[in-house]
């Protein structure tokens, strides 16, 4: 283990983290929709605006845990209360902080009713996302992981479409069940080791009979969160049901963390079971890829596609996880960047014609081009984004995805090709039907354009996919020292045991 | 090589860039916004021009946008191969800006913002891959050029338009994203770059690289830069058809397909590398393998009544020469094909221009319905004329260079049966253009033009077909100018 760097005199993540929870008790003070709207609006930009000094004062240098703060918390189990930050959690937090004023913005008139309970709800959300990328204790990271599922649900069940319960309990049942397998690995991992310090978990040489059971139980906790296939059906339930908001919070960041858990867990705590079941991983991530392009393709709900993108899109996250090459797991890491921003900024998209529409039917919002230029420039650039044009975000991520593939395994990677050409197929359906499809829709003259709230909401999110794909340097430099560690940790699977 | 960074490729890449956003902003003021192209299409030009005597002299131009990853960046050079493509394409858009101007407003065609500014877009990523100094910048402008056509192609928006439009969507991007993609990944995962060669001989390719990988790969670039219209992926091209003239005439004789001849030449020169093609024997059989489409192009063309689908088997027949030169692998042949990129273009779009002309006067689409029309527009018919020798190869007329040049490529290869095939495509070439331009001067009128009096159209568009006419007699007579650029590709 390399030294850990300690957090100064101000305990930023755990500002970070529970500055959210107070913000969501004094919004439960305050009285008027109005008043709700704009305190979670400034709160979430001023916990972006002070997640930033993360990257300003990260030391790319080492792969250590950075802002550590330890203190204990049930001596007694040995459960600590320690956070930390490495290269692999350094953009997932700071893509949180990004994607939470989006998403107030979002529900700013798409929610109508309880608008207390939704932004406090959001809050709440925000609290547990930033502990679980943060969490080095594997009880706080089992507490902030299950802590989410409860206002997730919520936000589904309460504010959510026709079908919100279905979708709320499908949603709930199947995290749930995933998570049972992962505290009885972590309880696990807790006899061998004799603590829940995550850090120490990594790279201790278990059994390898051991290390196949553990992996299992995490991976299929993961998969459900990513979503793989075939654990994937209830993300397009949720996906549709849930508010704008809640769809590009379980897009950007709920499925991040099924990727940041095999790279926090599976692959350095169980490197040879990773060996072992590389091929297995890979294969259905192929799969996932596929399907997920296919899938997408034969939709005409604009939310239903977008999901299904989403589950080719992580097919490619873990594609590049499990390839165990340096380019495979950054192109994955910078994969899970790009699908945040250009997924997220796709639901919001959609949100934004359901408001005007009150449908998300393909066929209804064709021909919105003509009513709607500003909105239509901006859908162009995220449909572009998710086909991996090249000079946006997903096509850097998606290179460096199939160039770790390619020196993985040739043929595995012709087999994802197919997918990459759906994924063209799907997005240049969407955009060319939304931009100025076939059938003259006559309600659409009065529709009004986006205005300033919604570009607003846009925006920044445009400004993301140029800047990663036109200069990924600043978010590739981060990630450089932990992967290497991490391939180094997760390799000794590869070679023979003596 | 320690060439400083040129600006004037940034400014003659931005300028149709600029200008297709100044062209939406101009929106329906007509005036303006055919100024603002023009503008665009004289900046790009004289940007163009500029570098010509740089080039000349033997120096590359460079300039490097944005570096992604170690390898590979997005830049831009101007070397001699590149200076073919992008005179030509960038003098044939201030050409084009007249004549589609004349045509649009003369057929009073709707949405003419939205031509205008996927037009202005088209040519952003025409110069782009001219100028492209590596395989990464040349597939994001080739991208660019398959989207920014799509509503050009579709532009009537009825459902042939839209069947047509998904056609070449499909065909184009769905090469592009299966084919090249996955090659170019594993180009960068093999070389660790993706720079073009400096010269034409060594490739980018280690030297120790399977031979059936390398087979595959070029395989996959001769199929997946699928605008080169090489049989069996060329359907996409008559299809377009259906888009306005102007759109067949720049983008379908010389900005698209051209981007796909290009891409692939230049991937076959500079990627792989003559030595590595003769040493795995890569050049004959692909000589053979589009000769199938030169031949058989040519016949389908025989077939057509129409006059623009005639016109675009003999694009996708004419395209393959390019392809076919550069194959045979000696000097003449590849000096034949490159310099067929220019030749091609200028006889090419007077064509196009002409069936457009004939189209505004008389609203004719059918060969067979233009009897007598020469007598009636003798310049646009004469225009035509010049242009079909070019076709045909006939001096003095621009295509007689290429051919020639082919000609003796394929004498020096020892390759009897190409000249067949370049002797049986001539004949070809004659038959389906010298009816035209005989029953045009010396057919009987039908019946049903009686009491109707056709006269040329508007000079908007007169002019600029006269003009590229002369030209194609021009660079026949003085082949010297792009001549000297294609000699300055071989080492």
């Amino acid at each position: 283990m390399t030294a850990e760097t300690h957090t100064g005199a101000i305990p930023v993540l755990s500002i970070l983290i529970f500055a959210p929870l107070a913000a969501a008790a004094i919004a439960v003070a305050l009285r008027s929709d109005r008043a709700l709207r704009w305190w979670a609006l400034l709160f979430t930009l001023a916990n972006a605006a002070f997640s930033l000094p993360l990257y300003s004062r990260f030391d790319v240098s080492t792969a250590a845990f950075q802002f550590v703060e330890r203190h204990p918390w049930i001596p007694a189990l040995k459960i600590e209360y320690s956070l930390g930050v490495d290269g692999i959690s350094l953009l997932l937090v700071l893509l949180t902080t990004l994607v939470m004023p989006i998403c107030v913005l979002a529900s700013w008139r798409y929610i109508k009713t309880r608008v207390k309970e939704f932004m406090v709800c959001l809050l709440i959300m925000e609290s547990a996302m930033i502990g679980v990328f943060c969490a080095l204790d594997a009880i706080l990271f089992f507490v902030f992981w299950e802590s989410m599922l409860i206002p997730m649900s919520v936000m589904i069940g309460v504010w959510g479409g026709p079908r919100k319960i279905y979708a709320a309990i499908k949603f709930f049942v199947y995290t749930m069940s995933g998570s049972i397998f992962l505290l009885v690995a972590l309880i696990a991992l807790r006899l061998q080791t004799g603590s829940f310090d995550i850090p120490g978990m990594m790279g201790r040489g278990y059994p390898v009979g051991f290390q196949c059971w553990i992996f299992l139980a995490m991976a299929i906790s993961f998969a459900i969160k990513v979503p793989m296939v075939p654990f994937h059906t209830w993300l397009p339930a949720a996906h549709v049901e849930a508010p704008t908001a809640g769809s590009v919070l379980l897009a950007s960041i709920l499925l991040k963390m099924g990727g940041y858990g095999f790279l926090r867990f599976c692959l350095p705590m169980a490197p040879n079971a990773t060996a072992i079941f590389m091929p297995w991983v890979a294969g259905i991530s192929v799969a996932a890829i596929v399907y997920g392009g296919f899938a997408a393709l034969a939709q005409s709900d604009l939310k239903k596609l977008v999901a299904y993108s989403s589950v080719g899109h992580m097919g490619f996250v873990t594609l590049g996880i499990f390839t165990l090459t340096r380019s495979g797991i950054e192109g994955a890491m910078l994969q899970m960047i790009n699908h945040g921003v250009t997924t997220g900024a796709l639901f919001v998209a959609v949100g934004m014609l359901y408001e005007r529409l009150h449908t998300r039917e393909l066929g209804a919002a064709a021909g919105i081009g003509k009513h709607m230029p500003a909105f239509i420039t901006c859908f162009g650039v995220f449909a572009l984004s998710s086909l991996a044009f090249p000079g946006t975000n997903s096509f850097i991520g998606e290179f460096l995805v199939l160039k770790g593939s390619f020196e993985y395994s040739r043929w595995l990677t012709l087999l994802a090709v197919p997918g990459v050409v759906a994924s063209a197929a799907y997005n240049l359906r969407m955009l060319q039907r939304v931009a100025w499809g076939g059938t003259s829709n006559p309600g659409h003259d009065g529709l009004r354009d986006i205005d300033l709230r919604e570009v607003c909401a846009l925006a920044p999110l445009v400004i993301f996919v140029f800047w990663i794909g036109l200069n990924p340097e600043p978010f590739m430099r981060v990630l450089h020292a932990s992967v290497d560690q991490l391939i180094q940790q997760a390799g000794q699977g590869l070679v023979p045991r003596p | 090589m320690g060439t400083p960074e040129d600006i004037r490729l940034l400014i003659a890449v931005l300028a149709p860039l600029v200008g297709a956003g100044l062209v939406m902003a101009a929106g329906k003021r007509h005036n303006l916004r055919e100024a603002c192209s023009f503008v665009a299409a004289l900046v790009l030009f004289l940007a163009t021009a500029s570098l010509v005597p740089d080039v000349r002299s033997g120096a590359i131009p460079r300039l490097t946008l944005f570096h992604l990853l170690p390898g590979l960046n997005i830049a831009l050079r101007a070397d001699p191969l590149a200076m073919i493509f992008a005179v030509s394409a960038s003098f044939l858009w201030v050409v084009t800006v007249f004549y589609s101007a004349g045509y649009m407003r003369g057929l009073n065609e709707h949405a003419q913002t939205r031509f205008n500014t996927c037009f202005a877009l088209t040519l952003f990523g025409a110069v782009g891959c001219a100028f492209a100094a590596n395989l990464l910048t040349l597939y994001l402008f080739y991208e660019v050029v398959s989207i920014c056509t799509y509503p050009l192609v579709a532009h009537h928006q009825d459902e042939e338009g839209y069947s047509s439009g998904r056609k070449y969507l499909v065909y184009l991007t769905g090469t592009a994203k299966g084919l090249i993609l996955p090659a170019m990944v594993l180009v960068y995962v093999l070389s660790g770059t993706l720079d073009f060669a400096p010269g034409i001989r060594t490739g980018i390719l280690p030297p120790d690289v399977h031979r059936g990988i390398v087979t595959a790969l070029y395989a996959c670039c001769i199929l997946g830069f699928a605008k080169n219209a090489v049989m069996p992926l060329h359907n996409w091209l008559p299809s377009a058809m259906v888009a306005p003239t102007p759109v067949s005439a720049l983008l379908h004789a010389v900005a698209v397909v051209k981007v796909g001849v290009f891409s692939t030449v230049r991937v076959m020169l500079y990627v792989f590398g003559v030595d590595r093609m003769a040493a795995l024997n890569l050049g004959l059989p692909t000589a053979y393998f589009v000769s199938f489409t030169i031949v058989v192009a040519s016949i389908i063309a025989l077939s057509k009544d129409d006059l623009k689908a005639r016109l675009a088997y003999s694009t996708v027949s004419q395209l393959s020469y390019i392809i076919l030169g550069v194959a045979l692998l000696t000097p003449a042949g590849i000096e034949g094909g490159l310099v067929h990129i220019a030749n091609h273009a200028f006889s090419k779009i007077t064509l196009f221009f002409c069936a457009g002309a004939i189209y505004v006067a008389t609203h004719k689409k059918k060969i067979s319905e233009m009897s007598g029309l020469g007598r009636s527009m003798p310049f646009t018919f004469g225009a035509f004329a010049v242009a079909s020798l070019s076709m045909i190869g006939a001096p003095p007329v621009a295509g007689f260079v290429s051919k020639w040049y082919l000609l003796n490529g394929a004498w020096d290869a020892g390759s009897v049966g190409i000249i067949v095939v370049l002797l049986t495509s001539t004949l070809l070439n004659t038959a389906y253009f010298a009816p035209i331009v005989y029953h045009g001067f010396f057919g009987k009128a039908p019946a049903a033009d009686d009491g109707h009096a056709y006269s040329e159209a508007h000079p908007s568009m007169v002019v600029p077909l006269v003009i590229t006419a002369v030209i194609s007699v021009a660079i026949g007579i003085y082949p010297d100018f792009f001549m000297r650029f294609a000699q300055a590709v071989l080492p």
